[in-house]
Formats: C-alpha cells, structure tokens, sequence
C-alpha cells in the first residue's frame, strides 16, 4: 500500500467499475469491495447532503452575492384595518447559512475524495488476493493504530463549529456593510475594501482613532511583556539568593494574589483606585496628598496605573515560571564567568539574561500575544477611558477592547471584524520577525 | 585566604545587603499582601458603600455573608453559584477529554493531519479571541440554545467547543514520558488506546489534575462569554456575572460588601486548588518549555 501515493486520477482512470460508480454514487465503491456497512453509512451522508443542499443549500449561496434585497415590509391590509407586515429578508441570517453552505460542500468534497480514494485501495486488496479489513478489524482499528481518529474528532468538530466557522464569518462580516451606521443592521451587502480604506486612512475619524490605539497598544504590550518578565525574573532571583532567608514565606506571599481569581483583584484595584477610593484615602488620611489622584481620568496616569497594576498582577506569575528554569542554569557558567573576574551585573547579562531568553522565547512571544489580546486588564480596570467627546475609542483601549466596544456596544460589526483582521495581522508579522530572530530558532544548540 | 574567611563569617558589607534585601521584600509582600488583607476586611465591614472615610472598617459584622447566602429577590447568589457549578462540572468533564487526547495523538500518533493541525492552532491563537463571539452567539441562536435554560447548554459548548487548541502544556508533558514504555507495551500486546488509558494517563497524574482544575475554573471566571450569552436572562447568570453587576452603578452601595464576602467566598476555594495545582503548573511549563 504504502509504495504508491493513491490519486483521484489514477482512482478513477485505473478504477473498476465500483470504483468510477464511486465517483458518482458515493460509497458504491465500498459496497462493491465488501465493505457494506461503511458504503451504506457514505451513502446516507450523500443523501443527506443533496436533500439539505436541495432544501436550502443552494438557495443559501444563490443569496450569498446579493445577501438579500426584500427590507420588512409594512402593508395596509383595507379588510382586517391592521397594517401587515412581510418578513424581509436579514442579511445576517444569510451570510452565516451561505458561510455554512460552503462548509457542508468543503466537507462533502473531502469525504468524496477520501471514499474514493479508499475504494481504490480496497480494489487493489481485492485485486491481490487480500484481505479485506471487516468492520471489526476497522473498529479495532480505531482504538489502535488510527487512535487519533477516534480521539480528535470530536475536538475538531468543536473548533470547526465554533471557532473556524465564526471566524470566517467574522472576516466575510469586514467586507460588508454591516453596521448601526447608516441603519444596516437588518439589511446590508458587499462593501469590498472600503471598511479597510476607512480604518487605514490616518486622516478620517475612525483612522485616527485606530493609529492612536495602535500605537497605544503596542507600548503597552512592549511595556507590559518585558517589564513583567525583567521585574519577575529579578524577585525570583532575590528570593533564590543564598542568604535570603524564609524562601518558601516570601514564595507564598507573592503567589496567594494569584490565587486570586484576575477579575476579581482587577475590580477590587478599580475601586481602590477610584476618587474616593481606598487608595486615595489612606494617602489623605497620612496627609501626603490633599486632593484625590485622578488615576482613571487623566491619560497619562491611567496608562501608567495601569501598567502597575498588571506588574502586580503578572509579577508572580513570572516569578513563579523562570524559578524552576533558573535553577536549571549549569552552574559552571556562572563559575566560570567569577574565575574570568565577572561582577554580579556582568554575570546577569553576559549569562543569566541570554539563557532565559534563550529558553523562554517562546513563553515571550506567547505572553506579547496574550498581551496585545489582554481583554480584562484594560475592560476591568479603565474600561479604556477616559474617552473623548465623538471616539469610540477611549485613551487607554487596545485593539482588542476597542473591537468589543464596536461590536457590542456600538453595533459596527463590519467595523470591528476589519480590526479583529488588523490585529491578527499585527500578531502575525510580530511573532514571525521575533522567532526568526530569536536565538532559539537560529541556534538551536546554543545553551545545550 | 580572605575569601574564605569572608564566606563563613558574613562580612559588614554583606550583612548591610542582606539587610536591605529583606526589607525591599518585606515592603513588596505588603504591597503584594495589602489589597488582599484590604478586600477580606471590607467583607466583613459593618457600614455599607463602595467608598468610605476610613481605610479600615469602623465596626465589623458577618451579616454582609448572611445577606449574600439568603437574599434571594435582587441578586440571587445561590442560583447563580449552582448554575456556575452546573456549568462547570459538564464543561470540566467534555474539556478534559477533549484536551488529553488531543495532547496523546499529537504527542504520540503520527498522522498527516498533525503537523497541519498543530499549525491551525497557532493561528487560530492568533486571532483575538472576541472577534469569534459574536459569530458564536449568532451560531448559538441559530441552534436556539441562546433562551431560557438551554442558555446553559450554550455556555457549557462554548467554554469546552475550544478546548482542543489548547494542548501544548499537556503534550510537553506526554512528551517527556519516555516512549520506551510504550513500545514496551505495545510488544506485550496492547493497543494504542489500553497504552493511552492504562499506561500514559496514570503517569500523567500531575498534568491530568492540572487540567481537570483549569477547566473547571474557567467558568467561575470568565464573565464576558457568559455576560453576552445571557444579557439580561437574570436566571442563567454565573457568579462572574453576578459578581460583576454587584458593582453596577445601581447596586454598588448596597452590595459593595456583599461583593467583596463573594469574591472571598469564590477566591478560597480557587485558592487552595492553585496552591496545590501550582506545582504542576510549573513541572508542565518547564515541559512544554523545553519540548
């Protein structure tokens, strides 16, 4: 079996007649070749698929071009004195059942590959004087060697359904004009590029306000991933040094505020830091200030606070996953490094620093990612105000909070599908340049 | 000579260092330890009110859990506490399954789709994860599992749909299990699925627990899935949520000590299954580190 690749062409060119009918009638190869329940079962999923494609398939993707026409309309019926009104069609409604539709067909054209491909196997087996496998060898089968088949299907299933599905649903939705802007919520149609245009264009409303949170959510990203990393590794490092005592007290003070559950420190910080919050209370109470901070309410500061409040929150953390990797470091770098005459600074970043980040690259791009998407930090602290007067975007939203606020609150769902796309694409080119110039991808031997 | 003299008796400078060392830790635990101290303080704060003259409470009471536990008309705290179990108990079952055998398949099993599939995960993580919910919740209506009760249903399939991309922790785990014994295995005539739940789970203890624990978290603390797919359904709220309106403008002067005896109440549980948890955190990280 393995000494040739089968291909549909060769399947269909070399076929017999079950084989060719396979292409047609779907599972008749496998009846043909003995294998009757897995023909039959093929063959009701054929059935299936032409009955749903008949019932609404192929109206689905006939709407898919024009995403429907009819508005809701209202008619005065003269006999019952009412108004009547007819249902129009919903734009919404039709993308999803078109995106699912060419799902279906995708599906159905695997299987179809796949089943005849397989026919043509068996062919061959029975051609040779084989065994055919019966349906208990095959089902053993799944328990042994294609274990990953019976395994993964139902995860896969999920991710299909409800992330790869809606995801292509989300960027068919960028390219639409599908917003409260301009009353296209029930109604809408292809727009092509123009949600793209109008968020790139730094001298419209919306381009301005997406380069500013851009450029905001970058800084805090940078700001964010590597202070916590540098802070974290250096409390490990004081906590692991030789003459610091009652190691495992100072440990445990740092990581019970992670187990803190993150929203709930995150809402309690909030309120601390309101007005008249504790914060601001204790610091009146011991006389250091007169008036209250503002930290939700000047720019400057929020961003700064909030910066803060993620070192507080993301120093444990840290500080808990490089201990281990720190200890791991070979001990004869470090002596080899005080035979040389290298001072405590020097060691750190001729030795300690390279090797973490050299081990670590990939949790640091993990975290810049999880960063750049940091949802509960900025929606539960500043809830990305303070905003001004006419923006959807407030001073210290990322792409992410922002993308919620133009869907949930505001309704523009072409608008935040286009920034959903943007900030994957960010993601992208950060996480390909970085791990091609990381030292764990040039050099994988380095530290080894 | 002088060296060693100075590594058995601490010289002058070193003890200064010392000194100081201890104190900067002693001042960041307090600002690590503070806020915590401050909110079960507050939970048990007699006057009501987010915001007070004081920084500790004038009076204490325990009547804020009293309120909490019993109050059932505003905010209905034991029927959001047993939809959230509920929610979490099926989710913890479904994810768990879904993630350890993805992890064995793509540790273990060799198969074409493997290599594709480990990258579609990295892309899909890719994508902001909000981006999806609005499609999902479309999705959900359209299975109408988006009213009254079956809004449980949603939630559990949306918190375990996923699950399966989140495998690496776990697979850097199964990857360092030698595959000798496997094959060990294999010789004496099992198959793939008796060395899966004979041989590789049973090792696995730590990681199998790490998952079982992080996805039955999950529910009790996310609250913006939870709050788009039950809007204003009061009955299906989770604690997240529940805990999350106590602070709304409406509630906040009432509940404020409320929230914070919730948030204690939740956070120690949570608490003691992540000190127990941590350490398997870190052996499964070193693992997928290293992988």
């Amino acid at each position: 079996m393995k000494e040739e690749r089968i291909t549909i062409g060769r399947a269909l060119k070399e076929g017999d007649l079950f084989t060719r009918l396979s292409a047609l009638i779907m599972g008749a190869g496998l009846l043909g070749h003995r294998q009757m329940l897995k023909g039959i079962l093929v063959f009701l999923i054929e059935v299936a698929f032409c009955l749903y494609m008949i019932m609404s398939g192929f109206h689905s993707l006939a709407q898919l071009p024009s995403l429907g026409t009819e508005a809701q309309g209202k008619v005065w019926n003269e006999a019952k004195q009412i108004y009547e009104y007819s249902t129009g069609d919903n734009s919404q409604q039709i993308l999803l059942a078109g995106v699912v539709a060419c799902f279906v067909i995708a599906a159905i054209a695997v299987l179809w590959v796949l089943q005849l491909r397989h026919s043509y196997a068996l062919q061959r087996m029975v051609e040779r004087g084989e065994k055919v496998p019966t349906l208990r060898d095959d089902i053993a089968s799944l328990f042994n060697g294609n274990l990953h088949i019976t395994l993964m299907s139902l995860p896969c299933l999920g991710i299909l359904v409800f992330n790869v599905v809606p995801l292509v649903y989300m960027i068919t939705m960028a390219f639409t004009t599908y917003s409260k802007e301009g009353g296209h919520l029930v109604l809408f149609d292809w727009d092509g590029l123009n949600q793209f245009v109008r968020v790139l264009n730094m001298n419209g409303n919306v381009g301005r306000q997406f380069w500013h949170v851009l450029a905001w959510t970058v800084t805090w990203a940078v700001f964010a991933t590597f202070l916590n990393y540098i802070l974290g590794m250096a409390l490990a490092m004081v906590i692991n040094r030789k003459d610091t005592k009652a190691k495992g007290f100072w440990r445990f003070c740092f990581v019970l505020s992670i187990a803190v559950p993150q929203f709930v420190t995150l809402m309690i910080m909030n309120i601390m830091l309101q007005p008249s919050g504790a914060v601001n209370v204790l610091l009146q109470n011991l006389g250091l200030i007169t008036e209250p901070i503002p930290f939700w309410t000047n720019t400057m500061l929020a961003r700064v606070t909030i910066i803060g409040i993620n070192l507080w929150v993301g120093i444990p953390y840290t500080m808990l996953q490089v201990t281990g990797i720190l200890q791991n470091i070979p001990a004869e770098l470090y002596e080899a490094a005080k035979m040389d005459g290298a001072g405590p600074v020097r060691i750190f970043f001729k030795i300690t620093l390279p090797y973490m980040l050299f081990v670590t690259m990939p949790y640091l791009i993990s975290s810049f990612v999880g960063n750049i998407n940091n949802f509960n930090v900025i929606y539960l602290l500043s809830g990305g105000g303070p905003t001004r007067v006419g923006d959807t975007a407030g001073q210290t939203d990322l792409l992410v909070t922002w993308l919620y606020k133009l869907t949930i609150d505001q309704q523009y769902y072409n608008l935040g599908a286009v920034i959903g796309i943007m900030t994957f694409v960010i993601l992208t080119v950060v996480t390909l340049v970085t791990y091609r110039n990381s030292s764990s991808y040039k050099n994988e031997e380095a530290f080894m | 000579m002088d060296t060693q003299v100075a590594k058995n008796k601490l010289s002058p400078r070193r003890r200064v260092i010392n000194l100081l060392v201890h104190a900067l830790l002693a001042v960041l635990a307090l600002i690590w330890v503070l806020p915590i101290v401050w909110i079960v303080l507050t939970s048990f704060r007699a006057e009501p009110g987010a915001y007070t003259k004081t920084f500790l409470p004038q009076g204490y009471t325990l009547n804020n859990y009293v309120k909490l536990l019993t109050d059932r008309n505003v905010l209905n705290f034991p029927r959001m506490f047993n939809n959230t179990l509920i929610i979490s108990i099926f989710s913890c079952t479904i994810s768990t399954f879904f993630v350890l055998s993805v992890a064995y398949s793509l540790s273990r099993m060799r198969f074409g789709f493997r290599k594709p599939y480990m990258n579609l995960a990295m892309i899909l993580g890719l994508f902001p994860g909000f981006m999806t919910m609005v499609a999902q919740y479309f999705i959900l209506k359209a299975m109408g599992l988006t009213e009254g009760s079956s809004i449980r249903i949603g939630l559990i399939v949306v918190y375990c749909a996923c699950t399966g991309l989140g495998f690496q922790i776990s697979k850097g785990f199964f990857d360092t299990i030698p595959r000798s014994i496997d094959e060990a295995a294999v010789m004496d005539g099992a198959t793939q699925w008796q060395v899966f739940t004979r041989i590789t789970l049973p090792l696995s203890k730590p990681i199998v627990i790490y998952t079982v624990m992080t996805s039955f978290m999950a529910p009790w603390v996310d609250f913006i899935f939870a709050k788009v797919l039950c809007r204003a359904n009061a009955s299906q709220f989770t604690v997240a949520i529940g805990l999350w309106n106590m602070l709304q403008k409406e509630y906040i002067y009432q509940w404020y000590t409320c929230f914070a005896a919730g948030a204690v109440l939740i956070s120690i549980p949570i608490a003691i299954l992540f000190l127990y948890m941590q350490q398997f955190y870190v052996e499964g990280m070193s693992g997928a580190v290293k992988g």
